[in-house]
């Protein structure tokens, strides 16, 4: 099935291998630069050393991280070039100025903040300390708004014409940048990169709770996590439902194969779980709930939705793989959300720090939002095929001219040396994480003794500073 | 407004000031064999880390503008240096994280003290490499490569690969008699002079190579009225390489390092001169690559306001970490 001396192929297997390590690193970043922007504003605001205790614990491995990012980073944006230039030449006026914007607008703000962010505190003031932070978690943010552009753009085309030498000419930028799926797909990968970070915290807050339940930043770091994931875990549950509906619109084909809907029929059922055979057109070992299909897709049970029958079986994109990473990405969001509403309820109990299960659960669901996030992508990229830019350029004929020996050499190298550095790379975050953070002699007080405290300091302070009560 | 050719010069300054930064902080890895301990390898490394992220990131610029402003010279170019640009990638991948792996391994640091210094030669080395293929020009059929994957291997190509690694050395030399103190600058210092030398007589070389490689080339050189540019180059380069022996004489390093850049910039000019109007040599010109101008104006929007505040508060980030490293450096 796979022929491993196609260079098309082989430059495939290439770019999916790069990607999917390379968006680990960006979605911890946006994720840890924006909490660590909060706890940093926090210390600024109330003075607390806890929260400079947690912005000294997650710099550590947020600064390991970062680099690993940097540098899968720029492999990928020469890659264009090396293994799909004739993409490039194609695609280059219309996603070329996007990625332009995203080098000048993030990560020269990234890079150029991170050093004062790292390094500069005895350098630099304590508020330009913290704008410096703001700045990098800022960055990353843009970053994400120009490239998750470009990569919408390439799922639903807009604003563009092609011009004799068969380049895609811009001629809306506007519509260009907000491309249909742009908003949704957006809102979609941010909120999974706030959510995979949080599950990272608060992994990392019950390893050690269950370990000793008294330290106040992990109690802290726990706590903030969990509030996060009760929050952003059903409002990602919506955002995904949205972005599917925005999907089934525009590209019928792919929400068509993660669905398991070979024919096209009203009263769809939802499968469960089931093995598609592309040959049958049938779902083997089906589990399904009837109905539901066409109430997910359009919000009414009798609908008709769409099948693979209606597309060319060349234009069909793999189903297993399709159905297969979309249920186990919605799977884990649902376990995600019940981590969220189990935290609320160990809360309101007085339980938070208590509960073994609780932090069992939430220790044991820490990395699996990068699993989450790995399926997505693969859901959406996978149900892109068998094109690049969708409906218009296949992807037989993006690839550079390149014989497949260099492009195999390249792929074994980058394999090899990607296992070994990012491997490392993962043990030494580990390794970070694993050590408790100091506990501060300040937090020892517990309970509403704690909160009056706080509260007063609070008070002196603004009696002090003369602001107002907010 | 000529869209192509200000798109050029912006690519242009973004490619030279990668050069002039990045050239640095690699050349302090290639010197990392010549430190003698612990300390001074700390102390070096504290000289270049809160900056070293920043300068890769003009290497970024000059990649994505290229796709952006000229994509049909990065769809061909590209491929034609998919070895090199390959080896580079990774090289400074191993590099990258050796800044922050070095800290935090515990039994291997001499590992990723190794693994900085391979991998900031390799990176030079191949950068070099990818230059001297390029200027020996890249086949070209419609709008594709036309080559093999191993055609950017030629003595030239090999030739200015050493020169990039010798340059670069001699800009991380410069770069550390600045910012550091004690036996480490002297030692340092001594070496300035050394590698300016060597750094000369490969600009000599590749300059009376690069003629012999394409007629037009030699036509740009040795004809008039073009000439007339060209001439003051190579004057240019021994007035800088004079200045640079005067302020290792008197002590001043941060003129010293400025004329080592000077020697960058003047080669820089000089190869400008050499394949102009081209962007692919000797096949594509800028105007042939250009994108469309609503994609260069578009981007030329964002780069007027950005670019300019990148560069100052670049500037700011090297004020704030100005003066000598002290030892130990800086730790977050």
């Amino acid at each position: 099935m796979i022929d491993l001396t196609d260079a098309i192929v082989l430059a495939r297997l290439q770019f999916a291998f790069t990607i999917s390590f390379h968006i680990i690193f960006p979605a911890t970043s946006i994720g840890l630069a924006s909490f660590l922007a909060f706890v940093h504003w926090r210390w600024l605001r109330t003075g607390e050393e806890i929260f400079l205790t947690l912005f000294d614990y997650w710099i550590k491995p947020f600064a390991v991280v970062f680099g690993m990012g940097v540098v899968s980073g720029l492999m990928m944006s020469y890659e264009f070039g090396t293994n799909w230039s004739v993409f490039s030449d194609k695609a280059g006026p219309v996603i070329g100025p996007l990625m332009g914007y995203e080098v000048m607008t993030a990560f020269f703000v990234e890079a150029g903040f991170l050093g004062v962010m790292l390094f500069g505190r005895d350098r630099v003031g304590p508020r330009l300390h913290f704008f410096a932070s703001f700045m990098v978690a800022a960055g990353t943010l843009a970053s994400a708004f120009w490239i998750l552009s470009v990569n919408s753009w390439m799922q639903t085309p807009a604003g563009y014409s092609i011009n004799d030498a068969g380049q895609f000419v811009p001629e809306d930028w506007f519509e260009i940048v907000f491309n249909p799926s742009f908003p949704y797909r957006l809102v979609h990968m941010v909120f999974a990169a706030y959510l995979t970070t949080a599950l990272v915290i608060a992994g990392t807050g019950a390893f050690h709770l269950l370990r000793n339940n008294e330290n106040q930043p992990v109690r802290k770091m726990f706590s903030m996590a969990l509030w996060f994931i009760a929050v952003i875990a059903p409002l990602q549950i919506l955002a995904g439902d949205q972005h599917g509906l925005n999907t089934y619109e525009h590209q019928p084909a792919k929400v068509a194969a993660l669905e398991g809907h070979f024919k096209t029929r009203s009263a769809a059922p939802e499968y469960l779980f089931g093995w598609p055979n592309m040959e049958t057109g049938e779902i083997d070992y089906a589990v399904s709930i009837p109905y539901l299909g066409s109430w997910i897709l359009t919000h009414d049970f009798h609908a008709e939705i769409i099948g693979l029958d209606q597309f060319d079986r060349q234009d069909w994109p793999n189903v297993p793989i399709l159905f297969w990473s979309f249920r186990i990405m919605v799977g884990l969001g649902l376990l995600f959300f019940c981590l969220g509403l189990m935290g609320l309820v160990q809360r309101f109990r007085g339980r938070l720090y208590d509960s073994r299960l609780l932090a069992v659960c939430a220790l044991l669901l820490g990395p699996t939002g990068y699993v989450a996030l790995l399926c997505g992508w693969i859901t959406t990229e996978v149900g892109r095929q068998p094109y690049t830019i969708y409906g218009l350029l296949r992807t037989v004929d993006s690839a550079s001219p390149v014989a497949a020996p260099a492009v195999a050499t390249s792929l074994i190298a980058i394999v090899l040396v990607y296992l070994f550095i990012f491997g490392l790379g993962t043990v030494y975050v580990l390794r970070l994480l694993a050590q408790m953070p100091p506990n501060s002699p300040a937090q020892l007080s517990r309970g509403l003794l704690d909160q009056g405290g706080r509260r007063a300091v609070k008070i002196l302070k603004l009696l002090k500073f003369g602001r107002g009560a907010r | 407004m000529d869209f192509a050719l200000i798109w050029a010069f912006i690519l242009a300054v973004a490619v030279f000031v990668y050069v002039a930064l990045d050239g640095f902080d690699l050349g302090v890895g290639i010197l990392f064999p010549l430190l003698r301990d612990e300390e001074e390898r700390d102390t070096a490394i504290s000289a270049i880390a809160p900056v070293w992220d920043g300068n890769e990131t003009w290497l970024v610029l000059g990649g994505g503008g290229l796709l952006a402003a000229f994509p049909l010279a990065y769809s061909v170019i590209f491929p034609a240096l998919y070895v090199p640009l390959i080896v580079m990638l990774l090289a400074l991948i191993f590099r990258g994280v050796a800044f922050e792996y070095r800290v935090h391994s515990r039994k291997r640091k001499w590992f990723w003290d190794r693994a900085f210094f391979g991998g900031s030669l390799m990176a030079a080395f191949s950068q070099g490499i990818a230059l001297g293929a390029w200027l020996q020009g890249i086949e070209v059929t419609g709008r594709a490569y036309a080559g093999g994957w191993w055609d950017w291997v030629s003595p030239f190509s090999v030739a200015t690969g050493l020169a990039v690694v010798c340059g670069y050395a001699l800009l991380g030399a410069a770069w550390i008699n600045l910012k550091t103190e004690g036996p480490l600058q002297k030692r340092v210092e001594t070496l300035i002079r050394p590698l300016a030398a060597g750094t000369v007589g490969f600009i000599v070389a590749v300059s009376a190579w690069t003629p012999l490689l394409d007629g037009r080339y030699s036509l740009r050189w040795f004809a008039w009225p073009t000439m007339l540019y060209a001439v003051p180059v190579p004057i240019l380069v021994g007035l800088t390489v004079l200045a640079l022996w005067r302020s290792i004489e008197t002590g001043r390093a941060m003129r010293a390092f400025l004329c080592a850049e000077a020697l960058f910039l003047l080669c820089y000019i000089g190869l400008g001169i050499s394949v102009w109007p081209d962007i692919v040599p000797t096949n594509i010109s800028i105007h042939e690559a250009a994108a469309p101008d609503k994609s260069l104006g578009f981007l030329l929007v964002g780069a007027v306001v950005m670019v300019p505040a990148i560069l100052i508060y670049t500037a700011a980030a090297y004020w704030i970490f100005r003066g000598k490293v002290r030892h130990g450096g800086y730790h977050h």
